[in-house]
């Protein structure tokens, strides 16, 4: 039942919620990103920045309505009155457009933070950080109102706002200090500054809003340089997007997939997060509200076979290097989430005074599953390298003892229960994902070491646990009774974790105990819309979108036929918003989205989806860091 | 004059300085990065004025440091006390004179009359340096009386 159309199908017609005051809530897909590889803002397509963390991802918020409408703090640029509106992204580019219209008049607003790309800031000043925003009437005539709302510390400290003449507007938070230049003249009022403009066919109004730790602070004019600015930038992530080595039928779809997930790139330590945001519900009015400004190691094979197979090398990389550096201290152990530069994430708090979305409290920062205990974590990193290494990268010698390091933890300790990929505060049980990825990191470490790419292998051992796990898994988490592999071992309860057998190769996707686990999968977790449930709870939350990606690529290698796996695909795809972002998860009734957005794991799920499917469709290996019991034969199985 | 003294405190003393104004950055007391800002008379690239900066201000210090000494000489006392009171006059001059002087003296610093144009984006540092946060003139009295203490009881005056 899709309910979300793709923006070049939307007409610009007003929709009733357009005509929703700002204190009203959006809806969580009403929103687009920008930013700077960072940190990001979210940009509701009513022209509101209603969040936004400087200068880093998971620093304190100096906008955050997204979390409470009257405390949080936002920058709003709309028309005054009802309007239709129309958001896109400037094609295959991180410049975000909100088309205003009404009868007497339209125009368009124009969002982006300029990066640091090295030839740009070797040859000019630029701020630390900065938001541009450019209004221009292309039409008639608009009346627009500008509000201008900053909160600190995620809308706990009033900031105090100073006319510092023709630089524009200063206040101070801290350590670091805000610019806001406009080309109109502002208000100081008590919450912040405020203005209402015309704007005839022709005019526009510029702002850049801009943050420093530094002094002197760069403070760039306003004037048709800015302009120039936008378009560099929209030049930048356009030849960025476009070299993604896919060609594929969802081209639209990967490229915006790529580009979200470059934004949620700490560039400076090639940390990537989970998410920009705390605390959007997984379901409304409740609790299950995290904060997601930090990076899972559980997301590292998946994103490094992304980034590795759409061809971008330096980003995965960097991301590797991340991974070895970050874990440096702790080795050969591993935490299961890393702050953006390998520090442990902070203590779990909860912000009492805030609303949350929709109220839904609390509002937490910092996050509790940073002292779980998850296996699987493990074998993610292990292969990862193991792809990295196999697509020819070199393996130098502190990451080929990290790696052993890992290896002989596994080998010690894979028999041990541990929360979970799911991460549930209810303690440790013996996972069958987590198994899957202990035998994983002793199959890739073995194969590795069998083609020379790591010295020093203990290959007969490995071999040895390697098997012990295998037994373990296909005689305690496979149940007779129900025909299908189960989520703990000797347990009777499914998870979507369990189509992963096959990714990483434990069990071919065509095979009789597969294809009866996916049939059990699809009438337990599945919906008639083609989602999927991660878990059944008894209050349901939303369907988990990567899981639903999971399905998709299941099909695809093997699992069931390249239609199928296609169908499944478009399904899903229906359920972006129309900027073509995904959030956590999908509320299977009404199509929207839930949890922390945009949510780089569902994107990677999305571009791996995307890339099985086109690698069938052409004959191509798929995942061929896999054994060879889960690859190419299963061709010979699939019927297209 | 004793040259070899000179050269040596006043070294130290300028080394003091830099080092105590880049702490008080690393902790937050003053958002000034003066490398930074002395660097970019020459170029707007970020680190290699941080660099060009660097370089000018240890020769600037060590310079400047000669004016201290000719005071001591004149007046035959060279000691701590004497030297961190006119470290604390020249940080006095430097905030009042010298930063309300710097949007007309570099080429890159934007002014409150004008703005910020094509050539000129570097903040100003407003009256005592308060645009680059408001314990800016702390860190630079003290800086400066560092300085000085440094130089007035490391310098040997001529015999």
């Amino acid at each position: 039942m899709p309910l979300r159309t793709h923006a070049s199908e939307r007409s610009a017609e007003m929709r009733p919620e357009d005509r929703r005051s700002a204190f009203e809530w959006p809806e969580i897909q009403d929103y687009g990103i920008i930013g700077d590889c960072r940190s990001a803002a979210l940009v509701s397509r009513y022209g509101s920045i209603d969040w936004l963390c400087w200068p880093r991802f998971d620093a304190p918020s100096i906008f955050a309505a997204l979390l409470d409408r009257e405390r949080g703090g936002y920058w709003r640029i709309s028309p005054v009155g009802p309007a239709a509106i129309k958001h896109q992204y400037v094609p295959d580019s991180n410049v975000l457009e909100t088309h205003f219209s009404n009868p007497s008049g339209s125009a368009i607003l124009t969002d982006m933070m300029p990066g640091a790309s090295n030839a740009f800031y070797h040859n000019d000043f630029l701020p630390d950080h900065e938001i541009l925003r450019k209004v221009t009437c292309d039409s008639g005539e608009l009346e627009f109102e500008i509000e201008f709302f900053p909160v600190a510390d995620y809308g706990k400290t009033k900031v105090q706002i100073r006319d510092i003449g023709k630089l524009g507007l200063r206040f101070t938070v801290g350590r670091g200090a805000y610019w806001l230049r406009s080309s109109t003249a502002l208000s100081i009022t008590d919450q912040g500054a405020w203005a209402r403009v015309v704007l005839r066919c022709g005019e526009s109004l510029r702002f850049s809003f801009s943050y420093s730790e530094e002094a002197p602070a760069v403070l760039r004019p306003l004037d048709l340089s800015l302009d120039t600015r936008i378009d560099h930038a929209v030049g930048a992530w356009q030849q960025w997007g476009r070299s993604a080595n896919y060609d594929g039928a969802y081209r639209n779809e990967v490229i915006r997939s790529a580009l979200a997930l470059k934004l949620l790139t700490y560039a400076p330590s090639g940390a990537i997060i989970a998410a920009p945001t705390t605390s959007l519900p997984e379901r409304i009015g409740a609790d299950l509200n995290w904060d997601y400004r930090y990076c899972w190691l559980r997301d590292a094979s998946f994103t490094i076979r992304a980034l590795l197979e759409l061809g971008y090398w330096d980003e995965a990389v960097d991301f590797l290097d991340w991974m070895l550096q970050a874990t440096r201290l702790t080795q050969p152990k591993l935490r299961i989430l890393y702050s953006l530069y390998g520090d442990k994430a902070p203590v779990e708090r909860e912000l009492k005074y805030l609303s949350g979305y929709r109220e839904s409290r609390p509002v937490r920062i910092g996050n509790a599953a940073r002292d779980q205990l998850q296996l699987d974590v493990y074998g993610e990193v292990i292969d990862a390298a193991a792809q990295f290494a196999f697509h020819g990268g070199h393996l130098d010698r502190d990451m080929q003892k990290a790696l052993i390091g890992f290896g002989d933890y596994v080998a010690a300790n894979w028999d041990q229960p541990d929360e979970g990929i799911w991460e549930p505060r209810s303690g440790r049980e013996n996972h069958t994902h987590s198994r899957l990825l202990c035998w994983t990191a002793m199959d890739r470490l073995i194969r590795l070491g069998e083609r020379s790419r790591l010295r020093e292998v203990p290959i007969e051992r490995y071999k040895k646990e390697s098997n012990l796990i295998r037994r373990q898994i296909e005689e305690r988490a496979w149940n007779e009774n129900m025909q299908s592999y189960v989520s703990v071992l000797d347990g009777q309860e499914l998870d979507a974790s369990l189509l992963l057998l096959s990714w990483y190769g434990f069990a071919e996707a065509g095979s009789p105990r597969m294809r009866s686990t996916y049939h059990a999968i699809r009438q337990q977790l599945g919906t008639p819309n083609g989602l999927l449930f991660r878990y059944r709870r008894e209050i349901p939350e939303g369907t988990f979108a990567l899981c639903s990606f999971w399905e998709a690529e299941y099909l695809a290698l093997g699992g069931g036929s390249l239609e199928e796996a296609r169908q499944r695909f478009a399904d899903l795809i229906k359920y972006k918003n129309d900027l073509g972002l995904y959030g956590e998860e999908i509320d299977p009734t009404t199509g929207a989205a839930l949890g922390n957005f945009p949510q780089a794991f569902t994107h990677v799920g999305l571009i791996g989806a995307a890339l099985s499917i086109s690698q069938r469709e052409k004959g191509e290996q798929q995942l061929g860091h896999r054994p060879p019991a889960a690859t190419p034969q299963a061709t010979s199985q699939v019927h297209s | 004059m004793n040259w070899p003294s000179w050269l040596l405190s006043g070294f130290l003393a300028t080394l003091a300085l830099s080092t105590l104004l880049a702490t008080s950055q690393g902790f937050g007391l003053t958002r000034m990065n003066l490398p930074y800002l002395i660097g970019t008379f020459v170029t707007p690239q970020r680190e290699k004025a941080r660099f060009y900066g660097f370089l000018v201000h240890l020769l600037n210090g060590w310079i400047f440091s000669i004016l201290y000494v000719l005071v001591f000489e004149a007046r035959h006392v060279a000691n701590w006390w004497f030297g961190a009171l006119l470290g604390l006059a020249q940080a006095l001059f430097v905030l009042t004179v010298g930063m309300s002087l710097m949007p007309g003296i570099h080429p890159r610093m934007a002014s409150e009359q004008h703005g910020p144009n094509a050539n000129r984006q570097l903040e100003p540092p407003g009256f005592m340096a308060f645009h680059y946060g408001i314990q800016t003139p702390v860190s630079i009295f003290l800086a400066h009386a560092l300085f000085g203490a440094i130089l007035g009881s490391l310098y040997q005056l001529a015999k």
